[in-house]
């Protein structure tokens, strides 16, 4: 079964929750909404669910429209940030209660319902009350009343928020390995970059009720369309200089002046974002041309592995992660190099106008 | 400011605990230096938040004392303690404006109005919440709301020390960068005894100088992020710290070192010592996916491996390899590429292959 | 999977139509029938316009009784709002403790209102009664039946003694629903036990209190059996309220287009203060 929305918007009091939304999910795709806290992640899924009703726009599954249908027609699951269980029931039944509701025969509730369990780790647990287990287990044990009928639809909104930074790294792994195998359409909403990036799927950007950009993961966070895309799929966002490319060179901000080479001597003069990762940024030249800019330490975050120095000038402020630990002081001036074949370069209305290669040659 | 001293301090929620499972944290002993920025890191229910409403008076440990500045303080109560703790979830008074919220603390400490109104400005200012001064609490965002929460901490000038609750769970990410720094800058600014819990491990190691990790009622490990990173004391430390954590292999003893399997991992001359004179047979090795090498070639002293899974994550990625028995993770920079199924080479650099014994780390006698 | 329209969830609602039709909107439509008729008996009524509404508003008993009405409700809210909350903060948070008190302070609301009259007659007497007779034996000159200023503040503690546990459970009910985490806060900033209660519990305590303050209004403002068993309405009238005086006028003088008119007026004014009450409070609650 596919999904699709056709130029949905909804309004509630003036204010636009939801933009003229065109996307089409496909079965057995895994979606994740990537946007920043009211970016309308949950007002989307709620307009897919059929909780809410468009003020504009269709909805369509597998071609047939469903704009106006009640919620009970469509096989909808989902889980939120709160861990919603039958407080007085056994995980058993908790899980096993959209299939009592739908009739199902005993013998294949309780082979669906242990199969789901032991799907989520959750088997031994069965005959436990659910105010008796952790957070971990208990978002576990409401997912897996999510999956257990079979839902054409699935939505999380934010179902791992609550958790422990580790157990959502683990949850995480198990829900990608899930629905690799199911027929569903899974739809998830995030905050966090990396959340997006680790499940893998389909990505799609948010913005004000907008869409920014949709498609395969790794292809929107390559080839961010436009410089909100780029800083919304990026953690830390994605450092933005302004730069003004004349016949000779390049300068930032009128302070820093740098030659034309590579990819940058096929741009035409004028005015331009220039977009580097902070993980592309490095102490040390790797190449000749890397653009070399004098900067001073505002900052400096260690993260066992990494270290995430915050630089600025008069100029500009810049986010770099380096790999290793860095110690400097604040204050401390120091030189940034930026490799040419890691700039996104996007024109001065933002829209993207070159992505850099990916592979071969590293770059920090 | 004080010393915060935790001595031999234990605590359970139970009248009559019967074992040590009962304890939400057990027999533990422990300083926080004046001015110093700490995390307290750990899983959910490993006690850290017990021990932080201990430290600030709003739970009474069933066992031992706690002493600000080598003063026993069991007896006195979060207001006599003097004591800022913001908690995970805001806290506003939402009758009252942003203003009055911040000026709060201040006011039942009869701070004289006009220092008030400077103070107030100046960590409004800070926090970025200049212009919603007037603006009535209950109307904020989830994310101003903890901003007034942390403020109502922050703005009190003689405090022994500030407690952190969880603090940055409610706000955007993108924000938490931004907070986070703040704190930091805080921190240097004003030179307040810190302590901040958390179970994100990047937010410990990006505030504090040093982190406690806690597991199970205990502190397991109190050191900079380097050493928790680089040297964990405990494979739960191992586990914990770093994404994805470390690679732990349970292994026997062999002739001259230690084996899983096919596969004898060389170890250096001072663990094979060490190890000869401990009894356990718990033994693990461990080691950290951004340590292990990858290569297509062999080596010397390196091991044959299947790869099983590649996941992209943009700035990295992990590779799932087997080996022997053995599933391990690599983490190699954004542009490694290799087939799945592909065979490749790994070796463990002794450096950075540690040896556990009952779960703690074997280390180097000096 | 077309759209349906269902319509059939209207007669879902039409039980409870009926309902309110039977036990509201009827009743009411004969009051107002009655009210603008004069009736002599069985087929013999005759069109009187506003006649008895009139009369009805330049009635000086009435206007009295409305006075009395007026300044008991005032004084029961002024007594049992405050007094109801004193009792929610000292009653225990939980515990078997907090079951007992609970069971203690709900015990006068489960007597019936005459019954409640009737405790308190005797309750109050100067020669039997416990109450009556240990005031007088304090030295004080206390007749409840021939004095009005006694007669007075006996109705009073009586409906205090009757009602305020209903405040206070409706107090109890929404200061439990105050999370942990507020009064954390508080005793960290160090707020005095006052500043709890003016920052924290009762501003959270409002729409319960909204509630309170409505339900004491009207209860108090049409109360009937317990002053009528107690004092009668004296001496003399001074305890005679606005309920006592229609059911007099309607029964003991069978003046039913009189009495009618009076309910109608009576209506008006209990829902008329009542809107005033729940605007002015859910205003105030608005951001400037």
């Amino acid at each position: 079964m596919s999904l699709t929305l056709e130029n949905l918007s909804r309004k509630v009091d003036g204010v636009d929750y939801i933009r003229d939304v065109n996307l089409t999910l496909e079965a057995g795709s895994f979606n994740v909404l990537l946007g920043r806290t009211l970016a309308g992640k949950t007002s989307l899924m709620r307009l897919m669910a059929g909780l809410d009703k468009p003020t504009q726009g269709r909805l369509y599954y597998d071609g047939v429209e469903v704009t106006g249908a009640s919620v009970q027609r469509r096989n909808i699951s989902m889980i939120y940030q709160q861990f919603i269980n039958y407080p007085n029931i056994t995980v058993y039944e908790n899980i096993a209660s959209p299939l009592r509701l739908a009739r199902v025969a005993a013998a294949e509730i309780d082979r669906r319902v242990k199969e789901t369990a032991s799907m989520l780790h959750i088997e031994p647990l069965l005959q436990r009350y659910p105010l008796e287990l952790s957070g971990g287990q208990q978002q576990r044990t409401a997912m897996a009343r999510a999956l257990v009928k079979d839902a054409t639809l699935v939505l999380f909104d934010e179902p791992l928020v609550n958790l422990d930074y580790k157990l959502r790294e683990e949850l995480r792994a198990e829900l990608r390995d899930l629905f690799r195998v199911r027929q569903c359409i899974g739809v998830y909403a995030t905050t966090e970059a990396n959340e997006a990036l680790a499940l893998g799927g389909t990505t799609t950007l948010l913005h004000e009720g907008r869409v920014v950009q949709s498609g395969p993961v790794m292809e929107v966070y390559r080839n961010p369309v436009n410089t909100l895309a780029a800083q919304l799929f990026s953690e830390p966002p994605m450092n933005m200089l302004r730069g003004r490319v004349s016949d000779t060179e390049i300068t930032f901000d009128e302070y820093s002046h740098h030659g034309l080479t590579r990819d940058l001597a096929r741009l035409a003069p004028g005015d331009y974002w220039f977009g580097i990762r902070p993980s592309h940024i490095a102490l040390v030249p790797a190449h000749d041309d890397d653009l070399e800019i004098s900067m001073e330490v505002a900052l400096s975050e260690i993260s066992g592995s990494e270290t995430f120095m915050h630089v600025e000038n008069r100029h500009f402020e810049m986010v770099t992660q380096l790999m290793g630990v860095h110690q400097y002081h604040t204050g401390a001036p120091i030189k940034v190099y930026l490799p040419i074949n890691k700039l996104f370069v996007f024109d001065r209305n933002e829209q993207l106008v070159h992505t850099p290669a990916q592979g071969g040659e590293r770059g920090g | 400011m004080a010393e915060i001293q935790l001595k031999s301090l234990a605590h359970s929620y139970s009248e009559s605990p019967a074992g040590p499972e009962d304890y939400a944290i057990r027999q533990l002993d422990h300083v926080w230096h004046k001015g110093g920025a700490y995390a307290l890191l750990g899983p959910s229910g490993c006690g850290k938040s017990t021990m932080l409403n201990i430290i600030s008076g709003l739970v009474q440990p069933s066992e031992g004392e706690v002493l600000f500045d080598g003063q026993r303080v069991n007896e006195l109560s979060p207001r006599e303690r003097n004591i800022a703790q913001v908690f995970q979830f805001p806290v506003v008074y939402d009758s009252m404006t942003v203003f009055e919220n911040l000026a709060f603390p201040l006011k039942n400490n009869k701070v004289p109005g006009a220092r008030i109104q400077t103070r107030v400005a100046e960590i409004a200012e800070i926090l970025e919440i200049a212009d919603k001064l007037h603006k009535k609490a209950r109307n904020l965002t989830a994310d101003e709301k903890q901003k007034v929460s942390m403020g109502r901490g922050l703005v009190r000038e003689d405090v022994t020390a500030i407690l952190f609750d969880e603090p940055l769970t409610v706000i955007d990410p993108a924000l938490k960068w931004k907070l986070r720094r703040k704190l930091k800058q805080i921190h240097e600014q004003f030179d307040i005894t810190m302590v901040y819990v958390t179970h994100d491990q990047l937010e410990a190691s990006t505030f504090a100088d040093k982190i406690a990790v806690m597991y199970d009622g205990q502190i397991v490990q109190f050191g900079t992020p380097i050493e928790l990173f680089e040297h964990p004391n405990h494979t739960f430390v191992g586990y914990f710290i770093g994404s994805p954590g470390m690679n732990l292999i349970d292994v026997e003893r062999s002739a001259d070192g230690v084996s899983f399997g096919a596969v004898r991992v060389a170890l250096q001359e001072w663990q094979i010592e060490r190890l000869q004179g401990l009894a356990s047979n718990n033994i693990k090795i461990g080691i950290r996916p951004e340590f292990i090498e990858l290569a297509s070639g062999a080596a010397e002293g390196s091991y044959q491996a299947e790869v099983l899974d590649m996941e992209d994550l943009g700035t990295y990625k992990i590779i799932t390899v087997r080996l022997g028995t053995q599933q391990l993770q690599v983490r190699m920079h954004e542009d490694f590429e290799a087939g799945i199924g592909s065979r490749v080479h790994l070796s463990f650099p002794p450096q950075w292959t540690m040896l556990y014994v009952d779960e703690f780390l074997v280390q180097e006698q000096s | 999977m077309d759209r349906i329209p269902d319509n059939r969830a209207w007669w879902l609602v039409l039980p409870v139509f009926l309902l309110v039709a039977f036990s509201a909107l009827i009743p009411l439509m004969t009051v107002v029938n009655y009210s603008v008729q004069d009736i002599f008996g069985p087929g013999q009524a005759y069109f009187v316009g506003t006649e008895w509404f009139r009369e009805v508003l330049t009635d000086q008993r009435l206007q009295d009784s409305l006075l009395r009405q007026f300044l008991f409700s005032g004084a029961v809210l002024l007594i049992q709002i405050p007094l109801g909350i004193g009792v929610a903060l000292l009653m225990p948070k939980s515990g078997i403790k907090g079951s007992l008190c609970l069971i203690l302070v709900a015990i006068p609301l489960l007597i019936p209102w005459n019954v409640v009259g009737t405790i308190w007659q005797i309750f109050a007497r100067g020669d039997i009664g416990l109450f009556g007779w240990g005031v007088n034996q304090l030295g004080v000159d206390y007749n409840y039946t021939g004095n009005t200023v006694d007669a007075w503040l006996t109705v009073l503690l009586m409906d205090v003694w009757h009602w305020t546990p209903l405040v206070a459970l409706l107090c109890y009910s929404g200061l439990r629903a105050i999370p942990e985490a507020f009064y954390q806060a508080a005793e960290i900033d160090r707020a005095s036990r006052w500043a709890v209660f003016r920052y924290i519990q009762l501003p959270r305590l409002k729409s319960v209190l909204v509630i309170a303050v409505l339900l004491r209004f009207m209860d108090s403002f049409m109360i009937y059996s317990e002053p009528f068993v107690l004092t009668g309405g004296g001496p003399g009238s001074s305890t005679t309220f606005l309920s006592q005086t229609l059911t007099t006028m309607a029964v003991g003088q069978f003046d039913l287009g009189r009495a009618a008119a009076f309910s109608l007026v009576y209506f008006l004014i209990v829902l008329l203060i009542s809107w005033l009450f729940f605007t002015a409070i859910t205003h105030a609650d608005k951001d400037t």
